[in-house]
């Protein structure tokens, strides 16, 4: 499966279109890891308890989509977008789509 | 009494704490800009050099950084009257670059990245609380593409 955010892929012919796939994760914030996220919100800095956890949550959202896209018979994704967005208190949807399509 | 107490604690905690991590953070933003330097990475969607492409693949990365307590409170204060929140400036500033400079050590591989998207978001919850933003999410995307030699 070829993944791109650009609308086509270099050097190849699209020849089917099978229209948007898209996949999303909701996710919520560990006790723990919210914890020790408010403690070093009193000093700043980067927070990688939330970093991987939304890095995992878009790879499972990418996942989902590349999954609908194959049982379209799609092997490429083309111009992806990614979006985010606060569903409720403490809890992000993150959110993936793009044009599946088969290329030669 | 000992509530002030712990309030100025906290803020002085905030800012001695808060402007060194963020002085050493923009050290090594600035080592790490020069050392990527080589790779070029644009947001144009046609860049010229694609006709040679051998292969592309989609690269992502992301960075959550927090606002420390001094710079909240003081983002507060100033929320009063209105005007420039220089403090969150730095915040986005440095969230963005970061970012950027992961995507390009992600795709260490590639000779060049196209159609790069930067989007930021706040991350609610007991960060989020009085309504002013504790962290911002700064998530970076793009192509990047390997050329045929």
């Amino acid at each position: 499966m070829e993944l791109t955010n650009l609308e086509c892929i270099p050097g190849k012919k699209i020849v089917a279109h099978y229209g948007v796939v898209s996949g999303s994760t909701v996710r919520a914030k560990h006790v723990g890891r919210d914890i020790m996220a408010s403690l070093k919100n009193l000093v700043g800095g980067e927070l990688k308890g939330y970093t991987e956890l939304l890095h995992e949550a878009r790879q499972e959202s990418i996942e989902r989509m590349v999954k609908i896209a194959e049982d379209f018979g799609a092997n490429a994704v083309v111009n992806i977008r990614f979006a985010t967005s606060n569903v409720a208190q403490g809890a992000s949807e993150l959110y993936v789509y793009g044009t599946a399509v088969r290329v030669e | 009494m000992i509530e002030y107490g712990i309030i100025a604690f906290l803020l002085a905690l905030g800012y001695f704490v808060g402007s060194w991590a963020e002085s050493r953070h923009y050290r090594e933003i600035e080592k790490n800009e020069e050392r990527l330097n080589t790779l070029p990475a644009t947001n144009l969607k046609n860049h010229p050099e694609l006709e040679n492409a051998e292969r592309t693949w989609l690269v992502t990365e992301s960075v959550v950084i927090g606002q420390d307590y001094f710079k909240r409170f003081v983002a507060a204060l100033i929320n009063i009257v209105g005007g420039r929140v220089s403090s969150y400036e730095t915040l986005v500033d440095r969230a963005r670059r970061e970012a950027i400079i992961r995507l390009k050590d992600q795709a260490k591989d590639a000779d060049l990245i196209v159609n790069i998207r930067l989007e930021t978001s706040s991350i609610g919850g007991s960060a989020n609380r009085k309504g002013t933003v504790g962290s911002i999410e700064a998530l970076a995307y793009g192509t990047a593409v390997k050329l045929r030699k």
